[in-house]
């Protein structure tokens, strides 16, 4: 009802057509970004479609087997995913024992131990750090860090670890220097900046009242952070640690430099291997034939399911902080 | 506190006191280890790379081609092919982010569609950018019949937009609504209401946040690598294989070549010169809007 | 309009708040205060709920043309919720829903169809803080004016020097007026957003507590431009400070819990309140 309007402004029909313009406007502007949001889920959702789409050949032809099997031929095309899972899953659990303490370690220094006039600058360079691009992190690994292992810790490995039964198996085999290893221990510090920075934000939600009174009662520092600051930011810590992990998983370059490329499973983790990305970022432009191409494809949606799941689960755990911090 | 007043308290309390303490000193040691360790790590990257790089730096690195195995030559057409591939990322994904980060802060408060969004946006923020190449080859190249520039801007503009997203939301949310019932009250309608005004109070951090994103991509070669290809050559053809840093660097460091090597790590210093200045920046832009207030 | 009704401006003249001799009315003189006066808002059986809860109950008051109107009462009592409901500000945000009438020159401001932004072009408001928006003086003001006029540069330029003199603030900032509106002092930012809130020529002006972060001597500017622009629009102000209310107001309302206790002349409502409560709370007994 125009009319209302037009005696209310005492104005003139260019008033209320202006009124009427800018409801259209409003109403255009609000459908554009919920369009836009919309499109954010398109995306994931084209993402799902596009792998599963590009997935099915290979998975129609090799059924759950694919995920089961280690052989990869691509001149017989018989193709498993088996050696890239067990190398994206191997370097993972390798970069985080390495990367989990280390970071918490560096967190701990950061929020408890380190002087005043350190904790900004430290806590910058962490983070700018936690900016550097993973390739860059990767040819250091092949140029530097394998070279070292190669000539150092590897044959001490072989020495030492290497000769007792059992456990001896995992380090076996020559210093090839690149392999599961070490691309493992370059993700663990190439994730340190990540895991360091969010436990390091997780643990400054700690109310200073908390740690205070646990002062108050004459804990140690030590005593503090395990007893009060742990258990506050449980959730927050784990979140963040999967957020690593998610990386860790899904990271391409850092790997793909050091990692050997070899579809197999080794009992030495010494010994070269590949993940699901590295085989991706190798192989698919040289992939011929639909059922390679589509194999590979596979291994994507594998990788992105098992991501999918871990950064869920991240997520879950960090909202989960933020609602009891009131943030 | 004297000691012989300690001791007399409790002997069997001093006791634990001591194992306590003992505790304390081991614990706190072992992080300082692993602090120092960590860093040294990273220390010793950023040193390889300075030194390594520096080395490679001159200018025909600014001037000349990507030469072929054993020739001379530079990255100009990679680092041609990386900015302009990187600007139309940009200039795609920022008002993708902006919007739907709108959506999230100004009409979706409170709402499911809203929550569900927010979730999928900061999966995506962190999700392996190998896959966001898959999607575009699949999308894009299949259907184009070739790998071109516009694959590889489009896959670093999906990376582009959860970022802008997040920042975009976090951003508005700090503007008070007090700013946005004034302008309300003047007969602002609401899209002025955000366009004119929320926008601007939260223009640093918006900017902020688009800095950010371009640092992120900049660095990016998974999804590059069966997208915009490589090419040897100077190409500014969006429809072609277009030539960009990370690969060119992924490429020459696998190789046999010494002047690919050195390139390679040219390339390397580059890109995390150029990255660290974006976020320094994007650090000191963020500061001048908290300042302000 | 009678003398007697002129005469409700005089407190606003002095400091002194209660001039003897004047208007010790009673409760039945008061029934008809301010009767012949022009009504421009009506409010009619207000209420008002936030997600459910009763935040206003069954208000009815007049808001007078060309006169002050205070609201008082202590936090909580809905009175900056009544102001907000005369430009329905209140909807900006979802599970708040006002019911009965108020009347703006003769129609019911709270219809659905009643288009908000041209209410609100009408019906300026100025808040508690200052709220100069990040950009310039002059866009500042003229971001209320462009939204509904298209003038000329010279007719912009000269809508912002009346807004700016009207608001006495044109004289501190006439030489800088592509400065940040945010670099001004707290109490000039003030006269600012009051600046902008009359350069789009409304003929209500609601005050939420605009003195109550200002200093003795910003305040002290603000009040005597209210009792300037007392002369041309519809003012209601909301205040917790009762001097304040008594200095520049010619009407009361005195707000408690919700309800409208008591509504009046200015002095009577100080010298003789009809009722208990109202003068417990102007005698500092609770508040």
């Amino acid at each position: 009802m125009t009319e209302i309007a037009l005696t209310l402004t005492d104005a003139h029909a260019s008033t209320a057509r202006r009124a009427r313009r800018q409801r259209l406007q409003d109403a255009a502007f609000r459908n554009a970004t919920l369009a836009f949001a919309l499109l954010v889920l398109l995306i994931l959702g084209g993402v799902t479609v596009s792998l599963i789409d590009g997935a099915l050949p290979a998975l129609r032809m090799f059924g759950f087997g694919f995920v089961g099997t280690e052989v990869w031929n691509p001149v017989s095309e018989q193709f498993g995913a088996l050696a890239p899972i067990y190398g994206t899953l191997l370097t993972s659990i390798i970069a985080m024992a390495v990367g989990i303490p280390v970071s918490f370690g560096i967190a701990l220094f950061i929020t408890e131990m380190c002087p005043a006039w350190l904790k900004r600058p430290l806590g910058v360079a962490i983070e700018l750090l936690a900016g550097i691009p993973s390739i860059i992190y990767g040819i250091w690994g092949l140029f530097v860090f394998a070279p070292f292992m190669q000539s150092t810790i590897q044959p001490f490995l072989i020495a030492t670890l290497g000769q007792i039964p059992g456990i001896g198996n995992l380090f076996m085999g020559p210093p090839y220097g690149i392999g599961i290893l070490t691309a493992g221990l370059i993700l663990g510090i190439m994730v340190l900046p990540f895991i360091t920075s969010i436990t390091r934000d997780v643990f400054e939600t700690v109310p200073p009242m908390v740690r205070e009174s646990a002062y108050g009662l004459g804990a140690t520092t030590w005593e503090v952070v395990w007893n009060v600051v742990l258990p506050y930011t449980r959730t927050g810590v784990v979140g963040g640690v999967m957020l690593g992990l998610g990386r860790a998983l899904g990271e391409t370059m850092a790997v793909t430099f050091v990692i050997g490329n070899a579809h197999r499973i080794s009992s030495s983790i010494m010994a070269p291997g590949t993940t699901i990305s590295a085989s991706i970022a190798n192989e698919f432009t040289e992939a011929v034939g639909d059922v390679y191409t589509s194999s590979l494809v596979a291994l994507g949606l594998i990788l992105f399911l098992i991501t999918f799941a871990v950064l869920s689960i991240a997520k879950l755990m960090l909202l989960r902080l933020q609602r009891k911090a009131g943030v | 506190m004297t000691m012989s007043n300690s001791a007399t308290l409790a002997t069997p309390i001093g006791g634990l006191y001591h194992r306590r303490r003992i505790a304390n000193k081991v614990a706190l040691s072992l992080a300082l280890g692993a602090a120092g360790f960590g860093l040294f790590w990273l220390v010793a990257i950023l040193w390889t790379l300075l030194y390594n790089g520096l080395s490679a730096i001159n200018l025909s690195l600014f001037t000349e081609n990507t030469p072929p195995p054993g020739g001379e030559g530079g990255l100009l057409n990679a680092i041609f092919g990386s900015v302009v591939m990187t600007a139309v990322a940009t200039a795609v994904g920022t008002p993708v982010g902006v919007m739907a980060g709108t959506y999230l802060a100004e009409f979706g408060r409170g709402t499911k569609l809203a929550e569900v969004v927010r979730f999928i946006n900061d999966v995506l923020l962190s999700a392996p950018s190998i896959m966001v190449g898959l999607f575009v080859y699949e999308v894009l190249v299949v259907r184009m019949g070739h790998f071109s520039a516009w694959a590889g801007a489009m896959a670093l503009a999906v990376l582009v937009i959860p970022v802008v997203v997040r920042t975009t939301e976090d951003m508005l949310k700090l503007v008070p609504n007090s700013l946005r019932e004034a302008a309300a009250a003047l007969g602002a309608p609401q899209w002025k209401v955000i366009t004119l005004v929320a926008y601007r109070a939260a223009r640093n951090g918006m900017i902020t946040g688009m800095l950010l994103a371009v640092a992120r991509i900049s660095g990016e070669t998974a999804p590059l690598l069966f997208t915009a290809l490589n090419n040897q050559f100077w190409s500014a053809d969006m429809n072609a294989p277009m030539a960009n840093l990370p690969v060119v660097i992924f490429q020459y460091a696998m190789s046999p070549y010494e002047d690919w090597r050195q390139l390679a790590w040219g390339g390397a210093l580059l890109i995390t010169v150029a990255i660290l200045l974006l976020n320094i920046g994007a650090r000191l832009l963020a500061g001048l809007g908290t300042t302000r207030k | 309009m009678t003398m007697t009704h002129m005469d409700a401006n005089s407190p606003a003249h002095g400091s002194h708040p209660m001039p003897p001799g004047m208007l010790a009315g009673t409760a039945a003189d008061r029934a008809i205060a301010g009767a012949g006066l022009p009504e421009k808002i009506s409010v009619r059986n207000l209420e008002f709920f936030y997600d459910g809860y009763r935040a206003l109950k069954n208000i009815s008051l007049p808001l007078y043309d060309r006169q002050v109107t205070a609201f008082i009462g202590p936090s909580g009592c809905g009175k900056s919720t009544l102001l907000r409901i005369l430009n329905r500000m209140y909807d900006l945000y979802p599970k708040q829903v006002a019911t009965g009438e108020v009347l703006l020159d003769g129609t019911n401001i709270l219809s659905p169809k009643q288009d908000l932004n041209l209410l609100r072009a009408r019906v300026g408001m100025v808040f508690q803080k200052p709220t100069p928006f990040p950009m310039s003086i002059y866009d500042n003001i003229a971001f209320g004016v462009r939204l509904y006029e298209k003038l000329s540069r010279a007719e912009m330029e000269e809508r912002i020097e009346f807004s700016l003199r009207r608001a006495a603030l044109w004289d501190e900032v006439k030489d800088k007026l592509r400065q940040n509106g945010m670099s001004l002092s707290g109490g000039q930012q003030q006269r600012l957003c009051i600046a902008r809130a009359i350069a789009v020529k409304p003929s209500v002006l609601l005050l939420d507590e605009p003195t109550s972060a200002l200093d003795p001597i910003s305040t002290a500017k603000c009040e005597e431009l209210i009792d300037e622009l007392r002369s041309d629009y519809c003012i209601a102000i909301v205040t917790h400070n009762m001097q304040q209310a008594a200095r520049i107001s010619n009407f009361t309302a005195f707000m408690y819990l919700g309800e409208l206790i008591e509504f009046g002349n200015t002095e009577e409502i100080f010298t003789n309140p009809t009722k208990e409560k109202t003068s417990e709370y102007i005698t500092g007994r609770f508040g």
